[in-house]
């Protein structure tokens, strides 16, 4: 436990703060009774898919594509999971198998 | 039993079915939260609490980096406002359907989280069940499935040694399911592209220290300039 408890309750509440923040502030913008411009509403609408591609991203930022084993357990899970998604649609499956394949991976590559 | 017990026991009756694929969910990416704090040393309790407070799965996760490198709570306020920006849009959605929920609103608008929101979203309350009573009981039973499991996780992990190495690699598997998910409509792949290729972009100019503002800024910009096309 690198930091001491009083600096790791702060940090929580820090990370709970910035989450609470993006939770109501709709509700806050947007009152019962006032109308949402066409523009949020356009936004509300594309930025989930926009996001979940930016967030595979962001999970994949320390992946090493030069230094073996070239990123190729991320990779080869990835592909896992995109073939048991579109064929079985459980959610459960799909993120259990992939993970199960990235470990498995990492020992026999890493 | 009295009227609105009664009432309250129905909306869980009819929420508790819809509510099943996550609590299989949570149950393994809670636990791997709670192993993946005890082996950075933050035991059961500093992870349960961060799962009570803060509720925001791949936040925490992210979190965890955080919480290792050193103490800079404004770096994590930052951070945790850019992952968690998605909910700005499911608030936005769940706008018309949290309407006229009295007490509960703000419960409702707290414990806000994706799979609550995907259930809350495409589930309509059934017509024996009080809507605000029906949400909530989501809402509550989901809360109640991520902590439960974030504290048996801390909990078995101080226990018994766990091989964990790589099992941080449910939440890129999380992502990439969502993701599928999103692409299955086929409106949704011009966006999804460009989120994609946004982020990658900004990652190889900015490189992993700087990339999630050039990245969300570049994304909103892209989905702006191509609005009349995407437009629905």
């Amino acid at each position: 436990m690198p930091l001491n408890p009083l600096q790791t309750l702060v940090m929580i509440l820090a990370v709970a703060a910035g989450c609470a923040l993006t939770r109501f502030l709709p509700f806050w913008l947007f009152p019962e009774k006032r109308k949402v411009p066409p523009v949020v509403r356009y936004l509300g609408g594309t930025l989930p898919p926009a996001m979940m591609g930016f967030l595979v991203v962001y999970c994949l930022k320390d992946m090493d594509l030069v230094a073996s084993p070239h990123g190729l357990p991320e990779g080869i899970a990835i592909g896992c999971i995109v073939l048991i998604h579109t064929w079985k649609r459980n959610v459960l499956l799909s993120i259990g198998g992939g993970t199960a394949v990235f470990m498995v991976l990492t020992r026999i590559l890493g | 039993m009295s009227a609105s017990r009664q009432k309250m026991a129905m909306a869980l009756r009819a929420a508790f079915p819809h509510t099943l694929p996550v609590l299989t969910g949570f149950t393994c990416l809670g636990m791997a939260y709670g192993v993946l704090m005890a082996g950075k040393g933050y035991g059961p309790f500093y992870a349960t609490l961060m799962s009570a407070v803060a509720f925001c799965g791949s936040m925490q996760y992210v979190a965890i980096t955080l919480l290792i490198i050193s103490f800079d709570p404004v770096s994590a306020f930052l951070m945790s406002l850019m992952v968690n920006a998605r909910h700005l849009f499911y608030g936005l959605s769940m706008l018309p359907r949290y309407r006229d929920m009295g007490k509960l609103r703000n419960v409702l608008i707290y414990l806000l989280c994706d799979e609550t929101f995907s259930i809350a979203c495409t589930v309509a309350p059934p017509p024996e069940a009080k809507p605000a009573h029906f949400y909530a009981v989501i809402s509550l039973l989901d809360y109640f499935y991520w902590v439960a499991a974030t504290f048996l996780g801390g909990l078995l992990s101080s226990l018994i040694r766990m091989e964990t190495n790589g099992l941080d690699f449910v939440l890129t598997a999380l992502f990439v399911v969502l993701f599928l998910d999103q692409w299955q409509r086929k409106e949704n792949r011009a966006s999804a592209i460009i989120g994609l290729a946004s982020a990658a972009v900004s990652l190889l100019v900015f490189g992993r220290g700087g990339f999630i503002l050039p990245a969300m800024g570049s994304m909103v910009a892209a989905l702006l300039m191509g609005r009349r096309r995407l437009c629905r």
